[in-house]
């Protein structure tokens, strides 16, 4: 019995983990056009961006002076980043059957282009973007925002 | 003596450093919907959540510092010289494809055999494309059934797009059930309308 009990902790339980984690992760867009610098940071480390580069919660997108990204989210958000910038994806949950979810954005700092999705249309103000002095609710729209002009 | 010079000169910088930062504003610019009316609303937002602005004029342009939110309005021109580029630089708007089947089945009807080559072409011409099949029934039967039936109807559509050579990573499959009817009808009504698959390529 000790021994199953132990089998149980040593094997199946990280097995069951890896498998939270494995849909914790899940994709919530990707990378569509990246170029001059522009690279994705992840848990501290940096990844190239390449058109079909899956992206994660947490990610920040980053572009330096001469970079330009382009991605599409799960909800059929688009955005757009300019030179300059630091996009944090900090929040997003979106359910594809009830079209209900929440996205949050940080502007670090240079622009951004959205193009909003489902998760705003169906609730407004579910799609938000906090800039350092501002914080923006999304009704269904089309708009850039700049940081510290 | 220069310890004390020192100390009043990092005093001063902060001081630049903190006003510059009360100064700064962040912005927000409307752009235009397709028929170059409004394309809808930005609010404005305290930290608790309470709409201080709206933002919902074609080029109107909200600078925002804390609760102090001044608006006006640009022109076009001054809006494509500031991000026209960051705007050619959204990715393109994803491309919906409907297919129908024959009734009760799986089986795709011969005049949706168009529709699904032009979905592949869009799915080859994209970069770093993804396909989302989302599956839909009519109102007849429980609701909670038909979410079980148009997810499979969907996951049948996932696999007839890989055997027709879409990457597996590159194809979900979702359900929404009678949510979404394209026909609008009364609850258990038979729509063959509304029993379809729309495949979203973005």
């Amino acid at each position: 019995m000790s021994c199953l009990r132990a089998l149980f902790f040593l094997i199946l339980l990280p097995a069951l983990s890896i498998a939270t984690i494995g849909t914790a992760f899940a994709d919530i867009g990707r990378v569509k056009s990246a170029s001059g610098a522009a690279s994705i940071e992840r848990n501290g480390e940096t990844i190239a961006a390449e058109p079909g580069l899956a992206l994660h919660e947490s990610d920040t997108l980053v572009t330096g002076n001469d970079g330009k990204l382009g991605v599409t989210f799960v909800d059929n958000s688009r955005f757009s980043a300019g030179p300059n910038s630091r996009i944090e994806l900090s929040h997003f949950r979106f359910n594809a059957t009830t079209l209900e979810g929440q996205f949050d954005t940080r502007l670090q700092k240079g622009s951004v282009a959205i193009i909003s999705g489902q998760i705003a249309k169906k609730t407004p103000d579910a799609m938000k973007v906090r800039t350092p002095s501002s914080i923006l609710g999304v009704r269904g729209t089309e708009f850039v925002v700049e940081a510290n002009q | 003596m220069s310890i004390g010079a020192n100390t009043v000169l990092r005093g001063v910088a902060l001081s630049v450093f903190l006003m510059l930062a009360a100064c700064a504003r962040d912005t927000v610019t409307l752009l235009p919907g397709a028929d170059g009316g409004s394309s809808g609303t930005v609010a404005v937002l305290s930290e608790d959540g309470e709409s201080i602005a709206l933002i919902n004029e074609p080029y109107q342009v909200g600078s925002v510092r804390g609760d102090a939110v001044s608006t006006r309005t640009a022109s076009a021109e001054e809006v494509e010289t500031n991000y026209g580029d960051l705007i050619r630089t959204l990715p393109a708007e994803p491309a919906i494809y409907v297919l129908y089947f024959e009734e009760g089945t799986t089986n795709l009807m011969q005049r949706s055999a168009p529709e699904m080559k032009k979905l592949l072409a869009d799915v080859a011409e994209r970069p770093g494309a993804e396909v989302q099949v989302t599956g839909h029934t009519d109102a007849v039967g429980k609701a909670a059934d038909n979410d079980i039936l148009s997810l499979q109807r969907a996951a049948r559509v996932r696999d007839l797009l890989i055997g027709m050579g879409v990457p597996p990573g590159d194809v979900i499959s979702v359900g929404r059930g009678e949510r979404a009817l394209l026909i609008e009808t009364e609850d258990e009504v038979e729509e063959p309308r509304n029993r379809r698959v729309e495949v979203t390529v973005r």
